[in-house]
């Protein structure tokens, strides 16, 4: 499919309802941290001859619609967070656009995003270092209110007040400390904080990752009533795949600095065609014991590379059971490879969409047809 | 030896205590459960539980002070360890009873070789030569999938993943054949692909070796596909033992039940996620009653002052609670409808 291949750049990947408009449009996003080494000094001494880069997040173009969850998932060191704080500019995009009602957050000046960062909020993962410990919890989330001049005085408590009922907590705590509480009720004041300048959109960073599971159970509950209530658009970032499953509507799922395969939290779940997805999705374990026993699980090879000079090519050629020879050289596009549901590989295509039936050394999302010489193919 | 038919581990009421500027924490508080030779115990509870307290008392690594275990038997291959003198319970610890903890960077030495640190484990142990030690080593590290072990043998903690190091405490773990090895929470810190990995591992190990394992974890996932056996701990004590397809499918305590529900079901349509109300307690300030009174949604009057009794439902079925056959009757109704 060449024309897929040559109208990626342009065309972005897409819901079903091509009319809906992305609240965020993510446009080839990269975010390099630079380690150094290179220079002369580097190369007279030897120590680090070729500088070294840090693609955290390396050429990421997605859209995120109105009112919905959009899942991030990925493993440790993949990019997801950097991603997240890279669309509020927490940290400084390297390259790429990142557009909120046709403006470029990306690049707009400091004082034009702060005004914009009002729409814009995000949860940490740990509830104990993103509350300052010295503040009361009517300090920390009325903060935001005094900061863009919302509310003053007697109006900003009533309004604090609210906000900690909206999120289940009594307003009686209005005068408490952060050390006072537990890591469920510390994360409800995170998310009063977020939604106290009524926010668009909000960046959940592993929101319940550090909670336990009765728990994790109501702060999810919690983020979907919200939702509800606030026609709020979430982007929710985590590495577990059983909430990513039930909180969101679309999922995207990330592997070194690259988004791999988009599709509709049931799709991504029940059908997954990137074969770094298979795996994913196989590896996570399914609370009942019936369904364990008989399950057949992609166990990968080895560990994630290091997102130091990344493996050329596909980036999970290293692991990946199927890779061919050219995967070590082409770099896959995002392909819709069917309705609204894109993948990153050359070994499959729209028309064999499933790489099991794939014939060995095929790449039919290469080019059609087209035999890869190859003489170590997969199995 | 009379007291081991079959068992291989027997602790009967163990309660241990540490004492904090806030009072007493009874932290486990009269456990009982027995682990079958060959046989995968899973235990399953939030923060707090007490299921990381309980496995430390069985080796007897309690920090004391503050802790004290305050009474109870564990029963080892018939011997209880708490009457044994500390010199005994080392050759024990390591030996016989090996540990693996959730944080493998902190349970490794970062100034030792691996080599160095896989050796010392033998020849205090097994006596073996340097020799022998270092061969064995290379061995270990071998059957944990750690590729070309002779040279990576000669590694420091630091050069390897999160998922290498893990695999190297396992080699550590069993590299004296212990008869038993509790995992404390062992893919907590991992990438769910390479916690794929280690559990395949431990499994793959545990029918080689024919060990015992009492895998700690909050993961009822996990505990499905690796267990035989589960208990569900809360405020310190066990609410629910039971086999681990009956737990799964005729939960007969609502804890339990709560907590099976509070998972999303991946598998499953996506509607509003059971939660169970309320927070984790406060074991320094429990209420008199039911430990899990405040948060249940079946409490009755009697929950509010009276200690549940445990509920034998099924010979190896073990609830606590007032209403245990209530609630396994209810599982079992809704099991057949289904």
């Amino acid at each position: 499919m060449s024309t897929q291949q040559t109208s990626l750049n342009e065309t972005v990947p897409q819901q079903t309802a091509d009319h809906v408009e992305a609240l965020i449009a993510i446009r080839d996003l990269k975010v390099h941290f630079d380690l150094g080494g290179g220079g002369i000094l580097d190369k007279l001494i030897g120590n680090n001859p070729v500088r070294r880069l840090v693609k955290a997040v390396d050429g990421v173009t997605i859209d995120i619609f109105s009112g919905e969850t959009l899942g991030l998932v990925g493993e440790s060191g993949c990019g997801k967070s950097t991603l997240g704080r890279a669309i509020l500019r927490l940290t400084e995009p390297s390259d790429g656009q990142v557009f909120y009602r046709n403006r470029d957050l990306a690049h707009l000046s400091a004082r034009e995003l702060r005004k914009e960062r009002r729409h814009l909020q995000i949860i940490f993962q740990n509830p104990y270092a993103s509350l300052n410990p010295r503040m009361t919890i009517g300090q920390i989330v009325g903060e935001p209110l005094e900061t863009f001049g919302l509310h003053r005085g007697k109006e900003a408590e009533e309004q604090v007040q609210l906000l900690l009922e909206t999120v289940g907590l009594s307003k009686r705590f209005i005068k408490r400390y952060p050390h006072e509480f537990s890591g469920g009720q510390r994360q409800r004041i995170g998310i009063a904080r977020a939604l106290a300048v009524d926010p668009d959109f909000i960046v959940a960073d592993e929101p319940i990752s550090a909670l336990d599971v009765s728990i994790q159970a109501q702060i999810m509950n919690l983020l979907e009533k919200l939702q509800r209530e606030k026609n709020l658009t979430y982007l929710f970032i985590s590495h577990d795949l059983r909430a990513i499953r039930h909180v969101s509507d679309r999922v995207a799922v990330m592997y070194l600095g690259k988004l791999v395969e988009i599709a509709d939290a049931r799709t991504i779940y029940e059908e997954p065609l990137m074969p770094y997805t298979k795996a994913l999705i196989s590896a996570v374990p399914v609370p009942d014991p019936r369904v364990e026993a008989t399950r057949q699980r992609i166990v990968l090879e080895g560990d994630v590379p290091s997102p130091i000079n990344p493996p050329a090519g596909c980036r999970f050629h290293t692991r990946c059971p199927y890779a061919i020879d050219a995967c070590r050289k082409v770099v896959p596009q995002l392909v819709e490879i069917k309705p609204a549901h894109f993948a990153a590989c050359i070994r499959i295509s729209s028309q064999e969409p499933h790489i099991e039936n794939v014939a060995p050394g095929l790449a039919p999302g290469l080019e059609t047809g087209q035999r890869i010489s190859s003489t170590n193919s997969a199995k | 030896m009379s007291h081991t038919n079959g068992q291989l581990l027997e602790i009967r009421d163990l309660r241990t205590y540490f004492e904090t500027e806030d009072g007493i924490v009874k932290a486990v508080d009269g456990v009982t459960f027995s682990l079958r030779r060959g046989e995968t115990l899973g235990i399953v509870g939030e923060s707090g539980s007490g299921k990381s307290v309980t496995n430390l008392s069985i080796i007897r690594l309690i920090p004391d002070p503050p802790g004290k275990i305050v009474s109870g038997q564990v029963f080892f291959n018939g011997q209880d360890i708490m009457l044994l003198p500390t010199e005994q319970v080392r050759r024990i610890r390591g030996r016989r009873i090996a540990m693996i903890f959730q944080d493998p960077m902190t349970s490794l030495n970062p100034f030792m070789k691996i080599s160095k640190q896989l050796m010392e484990m033998t020849q205090l142990h097994l006596g073996h030569t340097r020799g022998q030690a270092y061969e064995h080593a290379i061995k270990m590290l071998d059957s944990v999938g750690i590729p070309a072990a002779r040279e990576r043998v000669e590694s420091y903690p630091h050069e390897f993943s999160g998922g290498m190091r893990q695999r190297v405490m396992i080699a550590m773990a069993l590299s004296c054949g212990p008869e038993l090895l509790i995992a404390d929470e062992p893919t907590t810190a991992l990438d769910v692909t390479i916690q794929a990995q280690i559990l395949e591992l431990i499994k793959k190990l545990k029918e080689e070796t024919g060990t015992s394992v009492i895998l700690i974890t909050h993961d009822l996932g996990v505990v499905a596909g690796m267990t035989d056996h589960v208990i569900v701990m809360y405020a310190g004590k066990v609410f629910e033992q039971a086999p681990t397809t009956e737990l799964f499918s005729l939960p007969g305590n609502p804890y339990t039940k709560g907590l099976l529900r509070s998972v999303p079901d991946p598998t499953a349509e996506q509607g509003q996620l059971y939660q169970i109300p309320g927070l984790p307690p406060d074991v320094a300030h429990l209420p008199p009653g039911c430990p899990f009174a405040p948060r249940c949604e079946l409490v009755q009057e009697v929950c509010q002052h009276e200690f549940p009794p445990l509920v034998q439902l099924t010979a190896d079925h073990f609830s606590l609670c007032h209403f245990a056959r209530e609630v396994y009757a209810d599982s079992e109704s809704k099991s057949t409808t289904n």
